[in-house]
């Protein structure tokens, strides 16, 4: 046990501190404050505590625990909203009522609950066991089988497993080795600093699936893989991370808010359990765990809270089901890094961040990836970082670090946000290193054609932002009509599909059926639109078509409707065209006659 | 308990920290009484603590302390601030001691100033429209109850006026419940917290008004103190009275200058522009602190005022303070010199929770569908006044004619109105038509179908 010696905002020394390990979790104070050592020197030990230091005083008791700072995994775990070290908000406030208390105590798992354990039938008592071997599963909800998996580092020949029903902390089986018998009980711990091991790691080739047109169809990220979302604030970082959680094709979501807005957790709360998952049509809120450690909560646990998340993810990756986890924004957790560093009287990098941030970046972001785990099952874990850059300017740091080790870059766009179109991305300066990746996949599920179909689009948008300079040089009435008409191509791609309302209750969710469909009635009108202009029709005409509306309602189509639609609007826009032409040629005939 | 011992062992002073040696057991964060030899009394906190000596940050001014004569005594609690239902009304200074007359308040209870974070399980949803009366921000920018939304504005800009006039006007749609308003007035000057008292009273609203003032020449680490009491008392108002509360905490930017002053007196490392590098976490320790919460009936609503140094919406102070309020309304140096009054700039403006506030049964129907296509012309309006800047209006084509026109009669009709004119949600909408109708109904896509067929104004402008 040591004594308090100094305290300075979340940071404290303590002495006689010998024999503590360094990153061990210690009760500060006689509140019993929660913390972790950082540093030693001699018997000194430098701590980061995770609740406000407020009226603790030199002098006053230091315990350490001995165990690294943990997560407890097992069932109970979903539907849950945790701060940054895992204690369950619900409970902290039946305990302190509607704002955060001191010292609470709180186990992460509920341990009065009962879970029905149904055993593997293939393994039998006194066989050998090892490392991450599935024993059983508990149905956690209707559509999410829990696997129980022995613990890392226990391995032996297993005794007493059986069906029945358990609370967390009791033994569903024993495993013995050497004399050393270990009780295996239906929630695990990992300490969250250190990333949970497996067999193999694999270069993903399927997307993850979010329904938004401007992600799926140009720039989508792997499963496994991930994506950095740097923007300025009003630039719609936090829509677009909700929007990923509710419609990604994921089996788990884990949702870090990791210093942001109370209100938008709030949000989430409200909305998740009320929203459906347009696969397993269950509320979202059954495969979600949220971490929420708000912007005003102590700041060292929300350096925390994004380890808590990733520990959390890997977890359901080692029995084989695709997680995502959004953390929004890892700009709050470089900070949190740096105030403590500051503290620390640490020698400052750039802008005043600690020198070992890039590394911590590229560490963070290596903990996703798609991966054989210990017991055979192939699981994932997709990243999505959200960055908020001081000023809005991506040279800063954080992002930089970031940039080099994502392969999805979403560029949020301040001047789209305030024009209202939303998701912001910008479509020239966005890219994703996995399109060559996921390409034979997209052949697979949308056809030949819509690869084709992005391709062409991205090329058209491309050209649309070289002649739009022009425009601003000449005017648009200086342009041939071959060029107008890219420019109004280009204007239906980024309004009738790159915008995208996440407010509107069909808009918010596009399959990517739906979206081949609106792409290629853009694409089919351009065709035509060439084919016309090269008949000589005027530019201006087109321009002006009724047909172009019935394509930009497309998007509020219902999806059970889309393929009727499609086959409507490509022959109004035949008809359309077919008229334009005719009356053409009667003005032709006119003039010769 | 603590023993009261006065130590008389002070190492140094420099600006507005006292180092105090051979301390025992003094806590972090603990309020401390500083004696001079002459009698006077100021008050202070614990910066730092350690078994050997306290960093002591003294709230007022530093003459007077010596190192041989003056006394520090430490009172074992946090800073508090005595609060009562019979505050409203009353003008204090920005340690919280009447400024109005001398007659104290019998405080119900003391309230730590600092606050604690509210669990986010415990949050309402805010979703309640305030009906301001100001077209730009009712329309565009929608105002809930619990929202923090601050006004991002300028030296010279009439921020003033229009925090005035949202005070003045705010009220929920449906409720008679007026607002309690907490004024903040943080480094103001005498003439602007004169000019808020003065329109409090005109219009009676000052009865229902606790206004807190440190001025411009009070001691400036005062201005940490300032917000956190006029937070305390209003979440006492809200959530122990049942009070919807309007804070206003004018200027945030004065504020954050007091920190960085105190941060560089603690010679600390320092973050962009010498700012410290906890900004972010101490803003948000105040603007966090508007909300609802789940089983109690009142609320907490932000209007935060920061003036931009240099007009610079990249400068940290605006910058931290977008990332945590739930948007901003900007204030525009172009539109101001057009003579439009209220000068908001609707392209850098934004409300997050504006769509949890309007719609059927909150404003109407129309609305998210108008603010989309009102912004949508706008920014187009924007753009076709930049090519006529390079090409001449002449050589513009004739779409881009009509939205030159457009944008013109936006700014001035939809965006302009009287300091004293409160339109109602309705009156709003319906000049959003007239102006929406300006435009071939066709480039109106952003509105359902069916809205466009009930509101469009047929016949009028070019269609």
């Amino acid at each position: 046990m040591g004594i308090i010696e100094r305290i300075s905002g979340p940071l404290v020394v303590a002495n006689d501190m010998l024999g503590t390990r360094m990153y061990d979790v210690v009760k500060v104070g006689k509140l019993g404050l929660i913390g972790e050592i950082i540093q030693l020197r001699g018997e000194k030990a430098i701590i980061q505590v995770y609740e406000d230091t407020t009226g603790i005083s030199p002098g006053e008791p230091v315990e350490s625990s001995g165990v690294p700072l943990m997560a407890e995994l097992g069932p109970g775990i979903l539907n849950n909203v945790y701060d940054g070290i895992q204690r369950p908000l619900e409970v902290i406030r039946s305990k302190t009522g509607a704002f955060i208390g001191k010292g609470v105590n709180a186990d992460a798992l509920d341990r009065k609950k009962k879970w029905k354990f149904i055993a593997e039938k293939g393994i039998k008592n006194g066989a050998g066991v090892s490392s991450g071997d599935i024993l059983g599963y508990v149905q956690e909800t209707e559509h999410l089988k829990h696997y129980i998996m022995v613990p890392y580092g226990v391995e032996g020949k297993i005794s007493g497993l059986k069906n029945g029903s358990f609370s967390v902390d009791q033994a569903i089986a024993k495993v013995t080795k050497g004399g050393k018998t270990t009780n295996i009980t239906l929630m695990q711990k990992r300490p969250v600093r250190r990333s949970s091991p497996f067999k193999n790691k694999f270069r993903s080739e399927e997307p993850l699936v979010t329904g938004q047109r401007v992600l799926d169809t140009f720039f989508p990220v792997a499963k496994g893989g991930s994506a950095a979302v740097p923007g300025p604030f009003g630039s719609g970082k936090t829509v677009i991370q909700q929007q990923i959680a509710k419609f990604a094709d994921a089996d788990i979501v884990v949702y870090v808010g990791c210093g942001e807005r109370g209100n938008e957790m709030t949000d989430v709360l409200v909305e998740f359990p009320e929203l459906v998952d347009p696969k397993t049509k269950r509320p979202l809120m059954e495969r979600t765990v949220l971490v929420a450690n708000t912007s005003n909560m102590p700041v060292a646990a929300r350096e925390a809270s994004i380890y808590t998340g990733i520990t959390i993810a890997e977890y359901f990756r080692d029995m084989g089901y695709s997680v995502a986890i959004m953390a929004d924004s890892t700009s709050r957790w470089a900070e949190a890094m740096r105030e403590i560093s500051a503290r620390l009287e640490e020698m400052p990098g750039e802008e005043g961040y600690p020198a070992y941030l890039p590394k911590r970046l590229a560490e963070y972001y290596e903990r996703s990836g798609k991966v054989e785990s210990l017991n055979g099952k192939v699981g994932s874990v997709t990243i999505i970082g959200a960055v908020s850059p001081a000023g809005g300017d991506i040279s800063e740091p954080v992002s930089q670090g970031t940039l080099r080790v994502v392969k999805t870059f979403w560029a949020l766009d301040v001047a789209l946000a305030s024009a209202r179109h939303y998701p912001s991305v910008n479509w020239l300066n966005s890219y994703s290193l996995y399109l060559d990746a996921l390409k034979d996949w997209y052949v697979k599920n949308a056809g030949e054609s819509f690869v084709n179909d992005r391709i062409r689009a991205m090329k058209l948008l491309q050209r649309e932002a070289e002649l739009k300079d022009i425009v601003q040089l000449v005017g648009a009435d200086a342009l041939p009509d071959n060029e107008k008409i890219v420019l109004e191509i280009g204007r239906m791609i980024r309004e009738d599909f790159l915008r995208q309302n996440a407010y509107d209750e069909i808009d918010t969710y596009t399959s990517l059926a739906k979206q081949k469909v609106m792409l290629s009635a853009i694409l089919y009108f351009g065709t035509k639109a060439d084919d016309a202009v090269a008949h000589l029709i005027e530019a201006d005409k087109i321009t002006k078509m009724k047909v172009r509306e019935e394509i930009g309602r497309l998007k509020s189509v219902k999806e059970q409707d889309i393929e009727k639609e499609e086959k409507r609007v490509k022959d109004n826009i035949d008809s359309e065209f077919r008229a334009l032409l005719k009356e053409y040629q009667a003005q032709i005939e006119e003039e010769k006659a | 308990m603590k023993f009261d011992i006065e130590y008389s062992t002070i190492e140094s002073v420099a600006g507005p920290l006292v180092v105090v040696g051979k301390t025992r057991n003094a806590q972090y964060n603990e309020v401390v009484r500083i004696r001079t030899a002459d009698g006077e009394s100021r008050l202070g906190q614990v910066l730092e603590t350690s078994d050997k000596y306290a960093v002591v940050q003294v709230f007022g001014p530093t003459d007077g302390i010596n190192i041989d004569t003056t006394s520090v005594s430490f009172l074992g609690e946090t800073f508090t601030v005595g609060v009562s239902e019979s505050m409203l009304g009353r003008v204090f200074n920005g340690q919280g001691k009447p400024r109005d007359t001398s007659a104290g308040v019998a405080a119900e209870e003391k309230r730590d100033i600092n606050g604690a974070p509210i669990n986010p399980t415990a949050r309402e949803k805010p979703s309640e429209f305030i009906e301001t009366g100001v077209s730009a921000i009712d329309g565009l920018d929608t105002l809930v109850r619990g929202q923090k939304l601050p006004i991002f504005s300028a030296s010279g800009l009439p921020h003033n006026q229009l925090a005035a006039q949202v005070t003045r006007q705010a009220n929920v749609k449906n409720s008679s419940e007026g607002f309690a308003v907490v004024f903040a007035g943080i480094g103001i000057t005498y003439d602007d917290a004169s000019y808020f008292i003065n329109e409090f009273r005109k219009t009676g609203a000052l009865k229902r008004t606790v206004a807190f003032i440190n001025l411009a020449d009070d001691p400036s680490i005062e201005r940490i103190l300032t917000p956190r009491l006029a937070l305390s008392t209003a979440e006492y108002l809200a959530y122990d009275r049942g009070m919807h509360v309007l804070v206003i905490l004018d200027d945030m930017t004065n504020y954050a200058e007091a920190l960085r002053e105190l941060s560089s007196a603690r010679e600390e490392v320092p973050g962009r522009r010498g700012y410290p590098g906890y900004m972010y976490t101490d803003f948000a320790s105040i603007y966090e602190r508007a909300g609802i919460i789940k089983g109690k009936k009142g609320s907490i609503t932000q209007l935060d005022v920061l003036t931009m140094p240099s007009d610079d919406v990249t400068h940290p102070i605006p910058d931290l303070t977008g990332y945590i309020t739930e948007g901003q309304i900007n204030l525009s140096r172009d539109l101001m010199n057009k003579g439009i009054y209220p000068p908001i700039q609707p392209l850098g403006s934004l409300s997050r929770l504006m769509n949890n506030g309007i719609g059927p049964g909150k404003t109407r129907e129309d609305h998210s569908g108008v603010s989309n296509q009102l912004y949508t012309f706008y920014a187009k309006a924007q753009d076709a006044k930049s090519l006529s800047a390079i090409v001449g209006a002449e050589a513009l084509s004739d779409e881009d004619k009509r939205y030159l026109k457009f944008g013109d009669e936006f700014e001035a009709r939809f965006i302009g109105q009287g300091t004293y004119e409160r339109r109602t949600i309705e009156e709003t909408l319906d000049i959003g038509w007239d102006l929406l109708s300006m435009l071939p109904e066709g480039d109106l896509t952003r509105i359902k179908k069916d809205y466009v067929a009930k509101y469009y104004r047929k016949g009028k402008g070019n269609a």
